[in-house]
């Protein structure tokens, strides 16, 4: 073990671990914006409504995330079309590529732990919305979104982590994340052990953080079924 | 029966201890690359092709030696040598200070210099000022990196790929403003084929010890200098005998070696 390896070349893992950070961060802001109306769509009973859902919900999950990072990032590439589109100057940036990648990834998972929440809902619940008078998008907002939401929290905590682990492949697009940060250091001093042990120590923090931030969460959200403190 | 299997026993440890103490090695492991066109590339059959590649076999035939080729992503070359996964490295590596803090290197068997290619059209100059804010292409962990890094990073974006050609294909991708390679490498590998028709040379050539070495030699672990030396006078007697002319003409029509090393 030589620690001076690490702390000489710690700016460039903080500087990975922000970049993760933010790709991660995002990834899920947006991949969470388009799961909600998937999610809802894929609940349909009409083969016409689902049917398109189901497909993306099916190849997100169906094939590796780093085969449809390429397929992005390499494969978009190849066409002339693409390259003079208006969508070049994003599609030129690996930055881009790999969150766009991560987002419909992320939002696949989170569709389908959301679909299973919802159809979950008790049906109690929707019957006492309907013998209320509510109309379908208010029972939506006001009963079985936020029950949805409440019941998928700790499977969508597992999604968090594993976008967490996921978003290690941007560094094969020439992303300095915190694994592209681990490789430059291990191709610098050719000290495998160092550079990628340093890189897993960042993850675990990150993941501590995630697994600690789920658990006040689900205390928040999770209130009536805790055990009422005496 | 008994007294056979024994004895036999004796005979396989002797022959074991007898391997490892040898002077002359017999059995020699060669860690290549594979994506480093006109060195080393895998054919679409799957196997692998290239100066470095011929130059491996015509050193093992002069040794005498049964080889056996390992390919081997370039950014674990060197740890995978120490591992003793195998036991030299034929893969265009320069002979750099950093490089022989870990490992040990044979003379070098060529030495071409590197040099940059621009977008055709795109005017880039080489200097700090017409690099501004260009994005350049290199291969991770090579010369190539270590140099824009010192010389250009603050005012350069530098993109690190794993392999020269996914860079090549980033390049035609129209990512890239600016690549950085050895010049033999990237001729033949990019500029002459139609991933690279976009592309030219700016420039001179480069090759200031202080970063591309003394040219690219053959990597071994450091316990081995019997190793060293045989590979030295593999090279040697290839250079004399016209194998290795035979080779470099099969590539490049001039000669690849350089200067003769005193």
């Amino acid at each position: 073990m030589d620690l001076s390896i690490v702390i000489e070349n710690l700016p460039l893992y903080l500087q990975g671990l922000w970049l993760t950070v933010q790709l991660v961060v995002m990834a899920l802001f947006f991949g969470m914006l388009l799961a909600i109306p998937i999610a809802l769509l894929r609940t349909s009973k009409n083969p016409l409504v689902y049917g398109i859902p189901w497909a993306y919900i099916y190849f997100f999950r169906g094939t590796p995330l780093l085969v449809q990072l390429f397929m992005i990032y390499h494969g978009l590439g190849q066409f002339e079309v693409v390259q003079k589109s208006f969508l070049w100057p994003f599609l030129k940036e690996a930055y881009w590529c790999a969150l766009l990648a991560f987002a419909l990834n992320t939002a696949a998972y989170t569709a389908e732990i959301l679909r299973g929440a919802i159809e979950q809902t008790a049906f109690g619940e929707v019957e006492a919305a309907r013998a209320c008078g509510m109309s379908r998008a208010l029972m939506f907002r006001r009963i079985i979104l936020p029950s949805a939401f409440r019941r998928a929290l700790p499977a969508y905590g597992n999604e968090v982590i594993f976008m967490l682990h996921g978003s290690a492949i941007a560094s094969v697009v020439t992303l300095v994340d915190l694994l592209g940060a681990g490789r430059i250091v291990n191709s610098r001093h050719f000290a495998p052990y160092e550079s990628y042990l340093t890189a897993g120590l960042f993850y675990l923090g990150l993941t501590f953080l995630i697994v600690w931030g789920f658990k006040m969460w689900e205390r928040r959200w999770h209130a009536h079924l805790r055990p009422r403190e005496t | 029966m008994r007294k056979l299997i024994a004895t036999l026993f004796v005979l396989a440890l002797a022959l074991a201890g007898g391997q490892a103490d040898a002077k002359e090695w017999k059995k020699i492991r060669i860690g290549v690359e594979g994506a480093y066109p006109p060195f080393s590339s895998i054919k679409p059959d799957g196997t692998l092709e290239g100066f470095d590649i011929d130059i491996a076999w015509a050193l093992c035939k002069q040794m005498g030696a049964e080889c056996d080729l390992v390919s081997q992503d370039w950014d674990g070359m060197i740890p995978a040598l120490l591992a003793r996964k195998y036991d030299a490295i034929i893969a265009s590596m320069s002979i750099t200070p950093e490089r022989k803090e870990k490992v040990a290197f044979t003379r070098k068997y060529y030495n071409t210099p590197a040099k940059f290619a621009r977008r055709k059209g795109s005017g880039i100059e080489i200097t700090a000022a017409g690099l501004k804010g260009k994005t350049v292409a290199v291969q991770r962990a090579t010369t190539h990196d270590n140099f824009i890094t010192a010389e250009f990073g603050d005012t350069v974006k530098i993109k690190r790929y794993a392999t020269q050609d996914e860079a090549y294909l980033d390049a035609a991708a129209g990512r890239i403003d600016v690549l950085l390679a050895d010049s033999m490498a990237m001729l033949d590998g990019f500029l002459n084929t139609d991933t690279g028709k976009d592309f030219e040379f700016v420039g001179p050539g480069y090759s200031d010890p202080k970063y591309f070495g003394e040219g690219a030699g053959i990597a071994i672990r450091k316990n081995n200098a019997d190793l060293v030396e045989q590979f030295n006078a593999a090279i040697d007697a290839i250079r004399a005998d016209g194998t290795y002319k035979k080779i470099n003409d099969k590539y490049f029509d001039f000669d690849v070696y350089g200067e003769p090393t005193s």
